[in-house]
């Protein structure tokens, strides 16, 4: 399988995370499309990794794994952040009984 | 067309459709339940490149543990499809799909033309991705990043509950 054929899976998830992130109001949703993001970046950099490892096959049989320990260490930074941003948006709930984003246009009130 | 491309246009339009309806639904539970159907079709994409750690690695952490997270604060606020924030400007919203698209095209439009992109991608076999090549890995160069992510844990941990703590 050509690599390009990755990429452009990447790409087309990667966009439609920044479409969701653009036109959906619900806090929530923003959040989800994040990960989507981050999501579409792992599988790249996975396929990135494999096509490395089939060209340096021959002289290094284990090359190219750094990248799927930097995937790794992605979904570990990931599950910080999802923990932190939820406990965020719990208390902008309670702060303000919505989760529309547009509510915290401003800093004051 | 071998079994892999078969499987590759499958788990490809899979992610594809349900990362769309997570965009496109209006109850957000159904758009949870579409991004765990999304974290499935990724992690088969990763059996089919035989990087077998991180498919169930990807499966446990966001399958499991962050959409579960998702689907229990959503519960939790009493979300449906009712209470759902609607975007009054209609412009807004074919601006967002305008300028998405347009990255979209872009990217493609640059990468398309590049001589790298032809190489193959390994599929089906390697080691690299087994749990033993990227435990040692993990465990000789990448040990003191696996202990500071431990702390990066431990303050996330604090700061949630420093944050969802009632004030006062």
């Amino acid at each position: 399988m050509p690599v390009y054929y990755y990429i452009f899976l990447a790409v087309a998830l990667f966009s439609i995370g920044v479409i969701g992130v653009l036109i959906r109001r619900n806090a929530i949703i923003i959040f989800m499309c994040v990960e989507l993001m981050l999501n579409a970046a792992n599988l790249l950099l996975v396929a990135f990794s494999k096509m490395h490892h089939q060209a340096l096959m021959k002289i290094n049989p284990t090359a190219a794994s750094d990248a799927q320990v930097f995937v790794f260490f992605i979904m570990v930074v990931a599950a910080a952040e999802v923990s932190v941003g939820l406990a965020i948006i719990v208390m902008m709930y309670r702060n303000t009984h919505s989760v529309d984003v547009n509510f915290l246009n401003r800093l004051k009130n | 067309m071998s079994a892999i491309e078969i499987m590759f246009w499958f788990l490809s339009i899979l992610a594809l459709g349900a990362a769309v309806m997570v965009v496109a639904s209006k109850s957000p539970v159904y758009s949870i339940l579409f991004l765990i159907l999304t974290f499935f079709a990724i992690s088969g994409h990763y059996i089919l490149l035989n990087a077998q750690f991180l498919a169930v690695v990807n499966v446990i952490v966001y399958a499991g543990a962050i959409m579960v997270l998702f689907l229990f604060v959503v519960m939790l606020m009493n979300l449906n499809a009712e209470s759902e924030p609607h975007q009054k400007n209609k412009w807004l919203l074919y601006i967002g799909g305008i300028s998405g698209g347009s990255l979209l095209l872009v990217i493609v439009a640059a990468l398309k033309k590049t001589v790298a992109t032809t190489q193959l991608v390994q599929m089906n076999n390697g080691e690299v991705g087994l749990i033993k090549n990227l435990g040692i890995k993990l465990f000789t160069d990448y040990v003191f990043p696996f202990e500071i992510s431990s702390v990066l844990f431990l303050s996330a941990m604090i700061g949630a509950v420093v944050i969802s703590k009632k004030e006062g």
